[in-house]
């Protein structure tokens, strides 16, 4: 019988299997940030145990509350400072240096085809768009793993979903995903790995892939996976290139991660993009999902660009190519957070910033800030929010604020219109 | 050692509870367990439901409905019930961090198939349910006005041992 790719990872790294239906896994990478780690770090010296398995497979960033907005968050920051000091972790990035996790570990080369990953915190299935298995974790599966470089999890079944056709123009990786949660549903995907194939996935950016993966946690999903391939290849070809004698070799050896043609799936899933519109969260749930046409014309408050889900360059080049020359409403208050440094510059050097902000947006630092009501944006009861983040909970930019989820295009588009508004709209290309 | 797994049980009659609800990202800025007491489910609308009531500071169980606990990844909504003394979930499924992380804690995240969910539910429509868990035969037991309820349960070999460890860091530490 044939292994899928995450039984392949699973088999490279099991240590230990203490139970039938349990593997522990060795764990390539720890990621940490200043929300989740604290704790951890804390715990671990209150034992005794003030120690890491590797400090060059940790890697650690401040990025939810930065720079720190009060003492707390000061206090948190802290804490991980002075452990990542204390430890010798080299790949610890601090204010002006930060970004949002899941888009400056991968643009750092941190992860390859085929790690384990884990990080306190869920959207770590980001990291699967490389072929990696990457699982969002509590507090105390952190912590063992900073002590002892491993993690259990249940034997892993997949779900396929094939992604086919052709994406039209105005549709993006965002639409495609949120489209796929509001059919799978948010428990669909629960204690499985989701595995996105298909052309529709091949034609897709490295960011593409990880706007994709990112959201296979609103289905519930373990991980998020996305076969290694020639993309993958050229993305990580700055960190790579001494592995291999050319980018053929290293497709070539990727190769071994892929799930098998006799591989055994869950449940198989096959949606058709070809006629996707797109689309926006309505409710509390990000499986409430329609196309936004079917909301257009509804007041918002605050725009928001950014996030682990859409803060990366193809997603501001395509926000500003929306906003240039243009104004956003007067009601509406428009917010981007570029979610890196890299990315900040690469935006600055190409005049994205300069429309965004000659269209009435702030411009922030690069933190996580908003999407979670922490910091830079936070609504007041009664708000709409249109945002490009992955949640759209009850109160989760603020209490008693109304957040749709939706692609940069429509975010955008919705900026300038003041209301709800279908990105097409704008530009018919 | 294994903590206690019984007492009055508040019921949340709602799937997809999210651990935002359990507890807010503005509480997220604690580095503390016990700070986070007071803030248990305070952003949980339901009708019924008071987050600062009476019932809810006497519970040692609570019950809800499918994909209890989805959402982030933070731990801090274990621990939310954990320093309220709620030491046992009983729900329909569970997203599979927060039962990871119940476990990790040493304490109970229980699945019961729908019938016998429902048999809970409606002992609660009877008056105040009591439940208390006997671990080592994997058995509830719920009383509610002098009807009561015995119902089998299981959680994987792995999940146990946690418990019985009093959590992940405990049997790791032992074993790798």
């Amino acid at each position: 019988m044939g292994k899928t790719i995450a039984e392949k990872i699973f088999a490279a790294h099991l240590r230990d299997r203490p139970f039938p239906g349990t593997q522990v896994l060795d764990i390539d990478r720890v990621f940490c940030h200043e929300i989740t780690t604290p704790v951890a770090v804390c715990d671990l010296a209150a034992r005794g145990k003030d120690r890491v398995f590797d400090a060059t497979r940790i890697k650690a960033v401040i990025d939810h509350v930065t720079p720190s907005k009060d003492s707390k968050t000061a206090l948190q920051a802290k804490i991980l400072r002075d452990w990542a000091r204390r430890h010798g972790i080299a790949d610890f990035f601090d204010v002006g240096r930060n970004g949002v996790c899941h888009a400056l570990f991968p643009e750092k080369g941190f992860i390859r085809p085929g790690y384990t990953v884990i990080m306190g915190d869920s959207h770590t299935c980001t990291h699967g768009a490389f072929g990696a298995f990457a699982a969002g974790v509590g507090t105390t599966d952190l912590e063992v793993g900073i002590l002892k470089g491993v993690c259990a999890f249940r034997d892993p079944k997949t779900i396929r979903v094939h992604l086919e056709g052709v994406l039209p123009p105005m549709v993006f990786a965002k639409d495609v995903i949120l489209y796929v949660i509001g059919q799978l549903g948010v428990n669909g995907a629960t204690d499985k790995v989701i595995e996105f194939v298909g052309p529709v996935i091949n034609a897709m950016s490295m960011e593409s892939r990880m706007t994709v993966a990112n959201m296979a946690i609103e289905a519930g999903g373990t991980s998020g996976i996305c076969l290694p391939d020639r993309t993958t290849a050229a993305y990580l070809w700055p960190f790579i290139g001494n592995d291999y004698a050319d980018i053929d070799d290293a497709v070539a050896d990727f190769r071994k991660w892929h799930s098998d043609a006799d591989a055994v799936y869950e449940q198989e899933w096959r949606f058709d993009v070809s006629a996707l519109a797109p689309q926006v969260t309505y409710g509390y749930k990000p499986d409430c999902v329609k196309p936004v046409t079917e909301m257009a014309g509804s007041a918002v408050d605050q725009v928001y660009i950014g996030t682990c889900t859409n803060g990366r360059i193809e997603d501001l080049r395509v926000a500003a190519a929306i906003l240039k020359g243009k104004k956003i409403a007067e009601r509406v208050r428009g917010i981007v957070s570029p979610a890196t440094p890299k990315i900040f510059q690469e935006a600055l050097a190409e005049g994205i910033i300069e429309t965004f902000m000659s269209a009435g947006f702030c411009v922030t630092n690069p933190t996580c800030g908003a999407c979670l009501g922490m910091s830079n944006g936070v609504l007041a009861a009664g708000e709409v929010c249109v945002s490009t983040s992955n949640r759209n909970f009850n109160g989760r930019m603020g209490k008693g604020g109304m957040v749709h989820l939706v692609s940069p295009a429509t975010a955008a588009a919705t900026a300038i219109a003041g209301v709800i508004t279908d990105p097409r709209t704008f530009c018919t290309a | 050692m294994a903590k206690n797994f019984s007492g009055p049980a508040v019921f949340l009659d709602r799937s997809d509870i999210n651990t935002d609800e359990i507890i807010p990202a503005r509480y997220l800025t604690e580095v503390t367990k016990e700070a986070l007491k007071p803030y248990l489910l305070e952003d949980l609308k339901l009708e019924g439901f008071d987050p600062q009531g009476e019932k809810l500071a006497r519970a040692g169980v609570v019950v809800a409905r499918s994909n209890f606990g989805c959402g982030s990844s933070r731990e801090h909504a274990a621990w939310a019930f954990e320093v309220n003394g709620i030491h046992t979930l009983i729900a329909g499924s569970f997203s599979r961090i927060f039962r990871q992380n119940m476990f990790n804690c040493g304490m109970l995240a229980i699945e019961l198939p729908e019938a016998d969910l429902e048999k809970l539910f409606a002992l609660a429509r009877k008056g105040e349910v009591t439940i208390s868990v006997d671990l080592e035969n994997s058995r509830i037991s719920a009383e509610a006005a002098g009807t009561k309820e015995a119902i089998q349960f299981a959680i994987t070999s792995f999940d146990r041992a946690l418990v019985e460890a009093g959590g992940w860091v405990e049997f790791a530490d032992r074993r790798y």
